[in-house]
């Protein structure tokens, strides 16, 4: 408990006493690149192949005379806006970023860099950290509708080109019953997981104390910690969402 | 001037400073000394706020520091110049942009008077031709020379040093001590030197303060340490073969 008061202390320290607007631009343009663009390869890389796996998955799952191999673009698109771009994104984030962001932190902790900002008077919560998590929640949707849009394309190559599932069949699939809000709930549930990545990696980075073996700890917790909230989020805001009858 | 009174702070249950009062005055170079884990960059630490003691009080030329609002603790800040033990520079910045660094933050000046006011503290510390040279290509005595132009950029008023000459060779631990002393005479600034390092205790000390399992032991200069009758400050004096033979020889 008494974690959690501090990482919402950590939270709130963040907005008092900030530096100059121009300042957070700047930092926040440069952890765009860091955080959004540098991730785009990894994200790209595990969205095709979730996306042809699927493909493939759902065709021999639905091997039956009466199944129809327009569900096979239908069971990709559901699986992979409401879960599989969002969630497991956001575990292959948490990997990538969250480390980094504790890493890094936890290096200017020990190598006395966040002292050097805070004997200039810095409020160093509000410059180090707040725009690795603006940068987060601006990239991380963004990086959601990559994912989904090329893990149902790969699923779409898979389709014609493993399980021979006319793309007519397929695209019709990707079209039926389709509900925008569907897509709404991805990208309202990434805030949510970029809001806990950044924050709780930052946070566990920033409190450390030791040497390198310390700075090793903290990035593994960062991603542990990372991984065991993006799950409960999940529940909770398809719960909330997609369930408003509870 | 900075004076401090009873400071105090223990982790956990080890007190690592028991009450320990004080002054360091402008224009002078003010030592830290002692054995390792006596205090000593545990009090330039509270003093300048970076560890909240758990008593005491310190006041900067007449402005309370412990009990100021942080408009206030910002403000002196602000006015504070902090060499630390490994440099302490921003590892994705280079040379230029470290010593920059303050200026970009707390002025507004435009970039050409600010990249002068760079070059002039970088050729003040003796460096030159490494602007655009990455912190991890300096050899240890060039970032602790960054380290001080660095904190020398925006004009302090305090500089504080957490052994500076640490990890260097005795040469050019001289020629940091000798920069340090320079600048606090040329500028008039009060400045705060954390050591163990008798070469510098000889070298610097204007006015020294010697520590003792977190305690004040005693209090003089560098003429007065070695007569001094107090025998932890004699043990800790000639603690090394080398003052040893020197005290032999006397």
């Amino acid at each position: 408990m008494e974690g959690i008061g501090k990482y919402f202390i950590f939270l709130y320290s963040m907005f008092v006493n900030r530096e100059r607007f121009r300042t957070y631009v700047r930092q926040t343009v440069d952890e765009c690149v860091a955080i959004g663009v540098n991730s785009i390869f990894l994200v790209a890389i595990v969205s095709v192949f979730i996306g042809a796996v699927a493909s493939i998955q759902i065709y021999h799952t639905l091997s039956s005379p009466f199944a129809s191999t327009f569900l096979v673009g239908y069971g990709v698109r559901e699986m992979t806006i409401l879960e599989t771009a969002p969630t497991v994104m956001a575990i292959v984030f948490a990997g990538r970023v969250g480390s980094s962001i504790a890493g890094q932190l936890g290096s200017m902790r020990i190598s006395e860099q966040i002292d050097a900002l805070e004997i200039l008077g810095i409020n160093t919560t509000s410059y180090l950290v707040l725009p690795k998590i603006l940068a987060s929640i601006i990239t991380y949707p963004l990086l959601v509708i990559i994912s989904a849009f090329l893990a149902v394309y790969s699923g779409l190559i898979a389709a014609k080109f493993v399980v021979s599932v006319a793309p007519e069949d397929y695209i019709s699939g990707l079209r039926h019953m389709f509900d925008l809000y569907s897509v709404y709930f991805a990208v309202y549930n990434s805030v949510v997981y970029a809001l806990l990545i950044s924050s709780i990696s930052a946070y566990r980075g920033f409190y450390i104390s030791g040497g390198a073996v310390a700075v090793g700890r903290a990035s593994t917790r960062a991603v542990t910690d990372s991984c065991i909230a993006i799950l409960l989020a999940d529940y909770v805001m398809t719960q909330l969402l997609l369930n408003p009858s509870i | 001037m900075i004076t401090f009174q009873n400071m105090s702070k223990a982790f956990a249950d080890k007190t690592v400073l028991d009450g320990v009062s004080g002054q360091f005055e402008q224009g002078r170079v003010n030592l830290v000394i002692g054995a390792s884990g006596t205090g000593k960059s545990v009090l330039i630490r509270c003093i300048v706020g970076l560890i909240q003691p758990d008593e005491g009080h310190v006041v900067f030329d007449g402005r309370d520091f412990s009990n100021a609002p942080r408009s206030r603790t910002v403000r002196i800040r602000r006015e504070i110049g902090m060499l630390f033990q490994g440099g302490a520079l921003f590892d994705s910045k280079n040379v230029e942009e470290n010593v920059m660094f303050p200026l970009d933050i707390l002025t507004d000046m435009p970039q050409d008077a600010k990249l002068d006011r760079v070059n002039f503290c970088l050729q003040r510390v003796g460096l030159s031709n490494v602007n655009k040279k990455m912190p991890s290509e300096l050899s240890g005595g060039m970032q602790k020379r960054v380290g001080v132009a660095r904190a020398i950029v925006n004009n302090s008023k305090y500089l504080f040093c957490d052994e500076p000459t640490s990890g260097l060779d005795a040469r050019t631990g001289l020629l940091i001590d000798q920069l340090i002393q320079e600048l606090t005479y040329e500028y008039n600034i009060t400045t705060t030197v954390v050591t163990h390092d008798m070469n510098s205790i000889v070298s610097m000390g204007d006015s020294i303060l010697f520590l003792e399992q977190g305690k004040k032991a005693w209090e003089g200069t560098s003429s007065d340490i070695f007569h001094a009758d107090v025998a932890t400050l004699q043990d800790f004096i000639f603690a090394s073969k080398l003052m040893e033979m020197a005290k032999k020889q006397v």
